[in-house]
């Protein structure tokens, strides 16, 4: 990374006009709140955007997936073989869903890395509610993941995936409720840590199981039961689902006990999910030792 | 505002059975410098977190301008500004995004925080830096950007925890220039922790906490004064036996310390000639001076601020740093 340092120029304190400190402005808490929601979801966008490596990291491992892992699993599995479509294009709805989850969940990093350098005080002691700081940052993250996954939409043309104006907003909808879910079940668990390594254990024993049993990677309708049982209690697995069948109207959609999951189905949970570990978010970031 | 700006009652903060803040009670007036002055560990930023509402109290109450910190959280947090010790900026926005970060946190409408934000950027002399990365800046224009951004909301108590640790002496000055000057124009109050004495000096009354404690509160002309005595410091051949031979034939009790034997004696200049007299070491040096806060922090705490640091550190560590805490 170039740094370049600046020396201090330690300029002579200046007499300047006294600034009217008394003048601020103190409006509706709710204006307040929503202005100060929006800053802390800007912070996140302008971060992104001063570090752009971010973005590169962030699909260099599904575009791995989806070309090394497609391409070698397509010839196993035959034409056809993944849920009656070819498996790169199987693969491809789950690639978005995989690059939202992982950088939804370490987007809430962020936390675990402000809270040790210091950022994460500047907030809390800041007259807002703990919910506008905690849905900012769910809002700042689940807009980060959108913007990372959105990237790898240009592959799509590469495995014979196309999109309609509709199923592209479709599949923008539901990228963004699962970004957001997901980064609301990141800041809980980021809330409950201290540092930065025992985020990463975490991550690790959350992220890659909650990945692989999403329906990302292989078919839901033909597991073990025992396998099919722990793959319908993932959360994650219901956005995966509504994304794939946007993008994919002929691929088979996801069953339980042998019943078709209908779409609205897929967003309730995904909301549902959200909306509670959002609530769990809030009660956990409020608390003071 | 004639009702104190900071009141601290019986205050407790507990970890497990460890202390850290050890039944503390006094009030700062409004406008006033007001320092605590201690060791790392002391239970000063302990103190400061509780009056920032980023720590809850284990009992006892505080009310920080006029509002309660344990039932109006959210009063206290609009009505205080906060420098911390370690730098709680965003490195990856700049100067001018930092402030206007904070502005609109604090209710500032954003067509505002241009006018609100440049004149705290030119009071501390980042308006040619406004629109840098703070990674790029010195630890110095840190310092000072984050006591502009504490200053941004009109704050009617300011928090200062070791505004000048990790700065080189130069700097160190500009940001009490600082302090200096807003003090005349705002009249705001100000609370410093500090382990400077050069620093406890500047403030109008000085708290010194040791070990969760206040051991002394008073401007630090009268803790100087309170001592009553000036400080004799000679170095003998054998500073042991000097003191033993000192209680006996002067009555004067000294301290054995890093720098020699510390005698505190009414009229120092008068007493050198008699301790020559009576004295069969053999004297290598001897100092004469008027007490320092040096002199008053041993005196009520028995110990060198620096030895001070080293024993509550290791104590700490072993209590409250083992449950995950960062810092006291």
């Amino acid at each position: 990374m170039a740094k370049t340092f600046i020396p201090d120029s330690n300029p002579d304190p200046v007499a300047v006009p006294t600034p009217s400190l008394s003048t601020m402005h103190h409006e509706g808490p709710l204006l307040r709140n929503f202005r100060a929601m929006l800053m802390v979801w800007r912070r996140d966008i302008i971060r992104l955007f001063r570090m752009p490596t971010r973005i590169i990291t962030g699909i260099a491992q599904p575009i791995l997936f989806l070309f090394v892992l497609g391409a070698g699993l397509e010839s196993a599995v035959g034409a056809n073989g993944a849920a009656g479509v070819d498996y790169q294009q199987y693969l491809f709805p789950g690639i978005l869903a995989m690059s939202v989850l992982t950088s939804a969940l370490f987007s809430a990093i962020a936390i675990v890395w402000d809270r040790e350098f210091g950022f994460l005080r500047e907030m809390l002691v800041a007259p807002v509610r703990r919910s506008t700081l905690v849905l900012g940052k769910a809002l700042g993250g689940g807009s980060v993941s959108v913007i990372q996954g959105l990237v790898l939409v240009v592959l799509a043309p590469i495995v014979g995936v196309s999109f309609t104006v509709a199923s592209f907003f479709e599949m923008l909808f539901f990228l963004l409720l699962l970004a957001f879910s997901l980064t609301a079940f990141g800041i809980v668990v980021a809330s409950r840590m201290q540092r930065m390594e025992s985020f990463q254990m975490v991550m690790a024993l959350v992220l890659q199981p909650m990945l692989f049993l999403s329906g990302a990677i292989f078919p839901l309708n033909a597991l073990p039961k025992w396998l099919a049982v722990i793959t319908r209690l993932n959360p994650a697995t219901y956005g995966v689902d509504a994304i794939r069948r946007v993008i994919l109207p002929q691929a088979a959609p996801l069953e339980i006990f042998g019943s078709v999951v209908p779409l609205w189905f897929d967003a309730l949970v995904t909301l549902g999910f959200g909306v509670a570990m959002l609530a769990l978010a809030v009660k956990l970031f409020g608390k003071t030792e | 505002m004639s009702s104190p700006a900071v009141e601290v009652e019986s205050l407790f903060k507990t970890f497990g059975d460890f202390h850290a803040v050890n039944n503390v009670s006094f009030s700062v007036a409004p406008g006033e410098l007001f320092g605590f002055l201690g060791p790392n560990g002391a239970g000063k930023t302990t103190t400061i977190s509780i009056l920032c509402t980023l720590l809850q109290l284990s009992a006892g109450s505080a009310r920080v301008a006029g509002f309660d910190v344990a039932t109006q959280p959210n009063q206290v947090r609009s009505n205080i500004g906060l420098v911390f010790q370690e730098i709680t900026l965003d490195d990856y926005l700049t100067g001018a995004e930092n402030l206007k970060f904070h502005a609109v946190l604090y209710g500032c409408p954003p067509s505002q925080v241009k006018e609100r934000t440049a004149p705290l950027l030119e009071m501390v002399g980042l308006t040619d830096r406004a629109d840098q990365q703070v990674r790029f800046y010195s630890g110095g224009m840190k310092r000072r950007l984050e006591i502009a951004r504490g200053l941004l909301h009109a704050p009617r108590v300011l928090f200062l925890d070791e505004p000048t640790i990790g700065l080189d002496p130069q700097t160190r000055l500009h940001i009490w220039d600082y302090v200096d000057q807003l003090r005349q124009r705002e009249a705001t109050t100000m609370f410093l922790t500090t382990h400077y004495m050069d620093e406890a000096e500047r403030c109008d009354r000085i708290a010194i906490i040791d070990q969760g404690r206040i051991v002394a509160i008073d401007t630090p002309d009268a803790l100087k004064a309170s001592i009553g005595t000036d400080v004799v410091t000679i170095q003998t051949s054998d500073d042991a036996a000097a003191r033993e031979q000192i209680i006996q034939v002067l009555g004067v009790t000294g301290d054995l310390t890093d720098d020699g034997l510390r005698l505190k004696v009414t009229d120092g200049e008068a007493f050198v000639p008699r301790l020559f007299d009576r004295l069969d070491t053999g004297v290598r040096n001897v100092n004469v001076r008027r007490p320092s806060l040096d002199d008053v922090f041993i005196e009520y705490t028995g110990r060198d601020i620096r030895d001070a640091e080293a024993s509550t550190n290791d104590k700490f560590r072993s209590t409250a740093m083992a449950r995950g805490l960062r810092k006291s």
